[in-house]
C-alpha cells in the first residue's frame, strides 16, 4: 500500500515539476514582457529607468541558469512570489480563495448525490419503468448540455424572472444555491446511469439472494449490501473525472462571478499573471493527489478482497 | 431455449433505435443545410458587420432569427459559429489522432525504448487531469482559440496513443501478424497494411465519443474568455457577448445554447452508433 502511494506521489510530483519548468520557460520567453505588464497596471506611462530597475529587482538580468536555480529554490520553499496584477503574495491570495471553492464544490457534490442516489436506485429497482426511461432521457440530454448554458438559464429563471436568488458573488447561503445546483445538475447525469448499472449488477449477485434467504428485509438488503457493493465503480469514476469537475468549477465560478480560485486563475490567465497560474497548478496537484489517495483508500475499505490480492501479489 | 427469442428482440430493438436516431440526424442535417443555403445564397449578411440602428431586432424575413446587440444577423452568426465550433473541434481531434495513432502503433509493435518513453509520458499525463492541463496550457500560451486547440491536442494525443498501443499489443500476438512476419513482410508494411485497419474501428469509436466533450470544452472555455475571442461567431463566445441583453431578448440566449446541445447530442449518438457497430466493449472511460 505504502509503495503504491509513494509511486503515485512520485508520478504527480514529476509531472508537476515538468509543468512548472514549462511554465518557467513560458514566463521568460513569452512575448509580453512581465515587467511591462506589472508597471502598466495603472495605465501610466513608464520611463526606461523604471523598467530597468524593476528588471534588476526581479532578477531578469541574471543568466537564465541562475534564474532557474533561484526559481527552483523558491519552488521548494513554496514561494511563488507576488501576483503581477495585485502585488499580493500568490500563496496567500490562493489560500484565501480556497474555502469559497471548497464550499461550492462540496455543495455541488451534495446536490449531485441528492439527484443521483434516488434516481439511480429507483431506475435500477424499477428497471424498465417510466422512471427508468426518464432517467435515461435525462442523462442523454444532460451529457449534451453545457454547464454554463444551464447556469444562464437557471439565472434567467430563478434569479430574474420567477425569483430573486442571488446570481453573483458570495454572500451567505442563498448565493450558493444557484451555482451548486447548476454544477450538481451538470455532473449528475453520469452518476445516475452509473449507479443504476452498478446496482443492477450487484442486485443480481449471490449475496443478495442469500441475504433474502436469510430473511433480511428488502430495505436492509438494499442499503447495507447492494448499495455498498455498487459504490466502488462510482468512486472510481469520480476519481477519473475529477478533472472535469475542477474544470466545471472554473466555468461556474466565472459564470456566477464567484470569488474562488477558479475565477482567480481565469483572471490571472487573461492578465498573464504567471506566478498566480503556477500557484494554481501546485494547489491542483495537491488536490488531485489527495483525492486519488482517498479514492484508493475507500476502495480498499469497501472491497476487502483488494487487500488479499495485494498481499498475494507481493509474495 | 429462452435466450434465443430474447436475443432476437434486443437486436430488433437496437436496430429500431438506430433507425430513429438516423432519421433525427438526417432531418437535423437537412434543416441546417436548408438554413445555410437560405442565409448564404439569399440573404448574404456579413457576420461581423455591425449596424447600430438595427440592434436587437425581432424575427423578420430579412433577419429570420433577428439581430444581436450590435445589429448583426443572428442566423448567419449561428451557422458560421457551427463551422467554427465544429471545425476547431475536428481540427483538435484530427491532429491528436495524427500524432497519437503512429506513436501508439510503433510503441505497441516495436516496444523497446519508444514504448518505455511513451509509457513514462502517458503515466505523467494520467497523473494530472487533462481538463486542468488544457486550461493551464492555454493559459500559459495566452487566451485564444488557436492556443486552446493546441492545448487540447497536447492532452488528447496521449489517450489515443494509449488505446492504439494496447490494441496493437494484443493484435501482435495473433496469427495473422505472426504469419505476415514469417513471410518476411517489412515492419512498416505490417504496421500500415495489417495493424492500422484493425485498430481503426476502436479509434473511430473513442474519437467520436470524444467529439462531444471537445465541443463542450471549446464552447465552455470560449464562454469564459479563454477560447474564441469576441467578434468571432463562436457559440460560447456569442453567449458571453450578448449576456447583458438576455433579460429583454431571451432568444439570444436560447439559439446558441440549443445549437450546442443539438450538435453534441448528434455527436454522442454517432459515437453510440459506432460503438454498437464495431462492437467495442466499454473499455473507453466514461
Amino acid at each position: 500500500m505504502f509503495r503504491i502511494l509513494l509511486r503515485k506521489f512520485l508520478e504527480v510530483f514529476i509531472f508537476l515539476l515538468f509543468i512548472m519548468f514549462v511554465s518557467f520557460l513560458f514566463i521568460r520567453l513569452a512575448p509580453g514582457d512581465p515587467v511591462l505588464t506589472i508597471l502598466n497596471v495603472d495605465e501610466l506611462s513608464v520611463s526606461q529607468e523604471q523598467v530597468e530597475a524593476m528588471r534588476e529587482e526581479m532578477g531578469f538580468n541574471d543568466p537564465l541558469l541562475v534564474q532557474f536555480g533561484n526559481w527552483l529554490l523558491d519552488f521548494v520553499r513554496l514561494d511563488f512570489g507576488s501576483s503581477y496584477s495585485t502585488g499580493q503574495p500568490v500563496m496567500q491570495t490562493l489560500m484565501s480563495a480556497l474555502p469559497a471553492t471548497a464550499e461550492l464544490t462540496l455543495g455541488a457534490l451534495l446536490v449531485m448525490l441528492l439527484i443521483a442516489v434516488p434516481l439511480g436506485s429507483l431506475s435500477a429497482v424499477y428497471r424498465g419503468s417510466w422512471i427508468d426511461t426518464l432517467s435515461r432521457m435525462l442523462s442523454i440530454v444532460g451529457a449534451a448540455v453545457p454547464s454554463f448554458w444551464l447556469g444562464l438559464i437557471l439565472i434567467d429563471l430563478f434569479g430574474v424572472r420567477f425569483g430573486n436568488l442571488p446570481t453573483m458573488g458570495r454572500d451567505g447561503f442563498a448565493s450558493l444555491i444557484l451555482p451548486c445546483v447548476t454544477l450538481g445538475l451538470a455532473i449528475s447525469s453520469v452518476y445516475v446511469r452509473l449507479l443504476r448499472s452498478s446496482l443492477l449488477d450487484s442486485l443480481s449477485q449471490e449475496f443478495v439472494r442469500s441475504a433474502r434467504a436469510r430473511g433480511l428485509s428488502e430495505g436492509r438488503i438494499f442499503w447495507l449490501h447492494a448499495l455498498r457493493h455498487s459504490l466502488p465503480p462510482v468512486i472510481t469514476v469520480f476519481g477519473v473525472s475529477l478533472g472535469s469537475l475542477i474544470g466545471g468549477v472554473v466555468v461556474i465560478e466565472v459564470l456566477f462571478a464567484y470569488p474562488g480560485i477558479g475565477k482567480l486563475v481565469v483572471d490571472a490567465i487573461r492578465q498573464r499573471d504567471y506566478p498566480l497560474i503556477q500557484g494554481y497548478i501546485l494547489i491542483m496537484a495537491v488536490v488531485v493527489f489527495v483525492v486519488n489517495t482517498a479514492v484508493d483508500l475507500s476502495y480498499r475499505y469497501l472491497n476487502p478482497e483488494m487487500k488479499l490480492k495485494e498481499k498475494e501479489a507481493h509474495r | 431455449m429462452k435466450s434465443i427469442p430474447l436475443r432476437v428482440r434486443t437486436r430488433a430493438a437496437k436496430s429500431k433505435k438506430h433507425s430513429v436516431q438516423a432519421i433525427v440526424a438526417a432531418l437535423f442535417a437537412l434543416l441546417v443545410i436548408a438554413a445555410s443555403a437560405y442565409t448564404f445564397l439569399v440573404l448574404k449578411h456579413d457576420p461581423t458587420l455591425t449596424d447600430l440602428r438595427g440592434r436587437l431586432l425581432g424575427a423578420s424575413t430579412l433577419h429570420p432569427l433577428g439581430t444581436d446587440h450590435l445589429g448583426r444577423d443572428v442566423l448567419t452568426r449561428l451557422l458560421l459559429g457551427g463551422g467554427q465550433t465544429l471545425g476547431y473541434s475536428l481540427l483538435a481531434l484530427g491532429a491528436a489522432l495524427v500524432i497519437g495513432i503512429p506513436f501508439g502503433i510503433v510503441a505497441g509493435y516495436k516496444r523497446g525504448w519508444v514504448d518505455k518513453l511513451f509509457m513514462r509520458i502517458a503515466d505523467g499525463f494520467l497523473a494530472f487531469p487533462d481538463t486542468i492541463v488544457a486550461i493551464v496550457l492555454s493559459g500559459l500560451l495566452g487566451a485564444g482559440i488557436g492556443n486552446l486547440v493546441l492545448a487540447i491536442v497536447i492532452v488528447k494525443w496521449v489517450s489515443y496513443a494509449r488505446l492504439v498501443r494496447s490494441t496493437v499489443l494484443s493484435e501482435s500476438q495473433k496469427d495473422y501478424i505472426r504469419i505476415a512476419r514469417t513471410n518476411g513482410l517489412s515492419d512498416a508494411r505490417i504496421m500500415t497494411k495489417h495493424l492500422l485497419p484493425h485498430i481503426a474501428g476502436h479509434v473511430l469509436v473513442l474519437a467520436s465519443l470524444d467529439l462531444g466533450k471537445i465541443i463542450l470544452l471549446i464552447s465552455s472555455l470560449s464562454y469564459i474568455g479563454l477560447g474564441a475571442q469576441p467578434p468571432t461567431p463562436e457559440w460560447g463566445a456569442m453567449l458571453n457577448d450578448s449576456r447583458p441583453y438576455f433579460q429583454s431578448r431571451p432568444e439570444l440566449m436560447v439559439y446558441p445554447g440549443l445549437a450546442i446541445v443539438s450538435v453534441v447530442l448528434l455527436a454522442n449518438m454517432l459515437g453510440d452508433y459506432l460503438r454498437d457497430r464495431f462492437d467495442v466493449k466499454k473499455e473507453v472511460q466514461p
